[in-house]
């Protein structure tokens, strides 16, 4: 053997005209059919749902199939708590990639989430009372240096 | 290790005061969670929860082990995460962490245990030897049953980590010099106060399994719901064979039968190659290693069983689960030959025997 590359971690087989030999496998599509009904939910006025991807038994080339059926949307942000949280709509409109990274930019749990938008950029109710206070402060500060 | 005041806190006035935001705070949630392998519906709960735990006073005990797990909780997932969980919990004493040492060490160990009378977490890592009145295995000049026996009689729980404190794990594989048991055969033969008992085994166990179950009690301040042999079910509720990537070749009968032919190259099943998955409860096939990078099937080598009682003494980790243990070579040939059908019978004859060594413990 001449190298690491030549072991097969990844699935060979496709599958073949008319069902033969190499049945696929991995859970890639019984995923993204997962995420169809959960968005057929949700555009009847449903809830919205999310998908654990550390939860799935990902077979190798899975995440790709993933990334690669799902596609690039249009709006992507990035929360910088606790190291970044990726957030990114994917081309299937409503569907979320969010990913949240630690300090040292490792995966610490990856989620698929069906939704108008993700919770984590949503400003919860806490945080809108610390934000008027905050600009409070700051006006009162800066009323004050004026009048001076 | 920690100060009074801090313990009073809840959690989630001690990370807010640590500069954590709240959607740092719903992400650590959201992490958490997934480690626990809770849906994701469930990180709202989680959150209220958490914001309002207090921080339980944690008690690490040392025994006959090689420091693998305490190795293993401290690389767990991220540098970020695992530290947030000892910010979560007052680690009141491990040997391997702690600064202090000799007489220090052991007044820190005393005075948390008395202070906490009732409240506090004991983990421990090895397991105990009973023979020669337990002089293999001593700490300050006492035995490690004595130890236990001390610190357990005020335990809220005991967490026994990895195979060794599980089962009794290598040291008590054949021919036990030292007599090893684990923790749950001392509470069954009265030499320790019978306490809630959470086997979390592996050698090492998973490092987010260890931390999913602090996580867990953390939350909601109580045993997760176990199996038969004290395990977590969230965890250990299914085999790897039942959630490995490479199980539709084993129902296809495709199997590798050296670990460089044809099929060990395609990725096909390892059980000829006496991989242990189909008897063997544990998270790797999904949470898998390496903050999940891959798991030993992914790796091209099988499963050796490490999270089962006595796999030390199963037999070969190469021979096929159908000879040694669990039957004749014929088996094997069978499944190989028919297929899913006969898979399905085998995998059901190994749980049905799986059953009656639990029995027969």
């Amino acid at each position: 053997m001449s190298g690491l590359s030549d072991i097969g971690v990844s699935v060979e087989a496709e599958p073949g005209p008319g069902g033969g030999q190499g049945a696929r496998i991995g859970n890639a599509l019984p995923i993204l059919h997962e995420i169809q009904t959960h968005l057929e939910r949700l555009a009847q006025g449903g809830e919205p749902a999310t998908i654990d991807l550390r939860a799935m038994p990902l077979a190798p080339g899975d995440y790709e199939t993933l990334q690669r059926l799902l596609g690039e949307g249009e709006v992507s942000a990035t929360i910088d708590a606790l190291g970044p949280t990726r957030v990114r709509e994917t081309a299937v409109r409503g569907v979320w990639w969010v990913s949240h990274h630690n300090a040292t930019d490792e995966v610490v749990a990856e989620f698929i989430e069906v939704t108008r938008i993700p919770t984590i950029l949503q400003t919860v109710d806490e945080d809108l009372v610390d934000g008027l206070s905050n600009l409070r402060q700051r006006l009162a500060q800066e009323e004050q240096s004026a009048s001076e | 290790m920690a100060k009074d005041h801090d313990k009073e806190q809840t959690l989630g006035e001690a990370l807010r005061q640590q500069g954590v935001s709240r959607r740092g705070f719903l992400k650590f949630c959201a992490a958490t969670a997934s480690l626990m392998a809770m849906p994701p519906s469930m990180v709202p709960a989680i959150a209220k929860a958490l914001d309002k735990a207090r921080r339980p006073s944690v008690i690490y005990l040392s025994f006959q082990e090689c420091t693998g797990c305490a190795e293993s909780l401290t690389r767990s997932h991220s540098p970020t995460l695992e530290s947030l969980m000892f910010n979560a919990i007052s680690l009141d004493y491990q040997e391997t962490l702690q600064a202090a040492a000799g007489t220090a060490a052991e007044t820190a160990l005393h005075d948390a245990m008395k202070e906490n009378h009732g409240k506090y977490l004991v983990l421990v890592d090895g397991s105990i030897p009973l023979k020669d009145d337990g002089v293999y295995s001593t700490i300050a000049g006492k035995t490690n049953l004595q130890i236990l026996k001390e610190a357990a009689e005020g335990a809220a729980a005991v967490v026994a980590v990895g195979t060794c404190s599980s089962f009794g794990g290598i040291p008590k594989a054949n021919p036990n010099p030292t007599g090893a048991v684990s923790v749950s055969e001392l509470m069954k033969s009265g030499h320790i106060a019978t306490k809630p008992l959470i086997n979390v085994s592996g050698c090492p166990p998973i490092p987010v399994v260890i931390t999913g179950v602090l996580a867990h009690y953390l939350t909601f301040g109580e045993v997760p719901a176990l199996d038969v042999h004290g395990r977590p079910k969230a965890f250990f509720g299914e085999t790897i064979h039942d959630r490995c990537y490479r199980r539709p070749f084993y129902d296809q009968g495709k199997f590798a039968k050296t670990f460089d032919d044809e099929g060990a190259r395609s990725g096909w099943c390892l059980y000829e190659l006496g991989c242990k998955g189909p008897t063997t409860y544990n998270a790797c096939a999904t949470t898998k290693w390496n903050g999940g990078v891959s798991f030993p099937v992914e790796s091209g080598h099988g499963c050796l069983g490490c999270s089962e009682p006595n796999f030390w003494d199963k037999g070969s980790f190469y021979a096929p689960l159908s000879t040694g243990h669990w039957g004749t070579a014929e088996g094997i040939a069978a499944a190989a030959a028919a297929g899913a059908a006969i898979g399905i019978g085998a995998a059901a004859m190994s749980r049905r025997h799986q059953d009656t060594i639990a029995k027969e413990e």
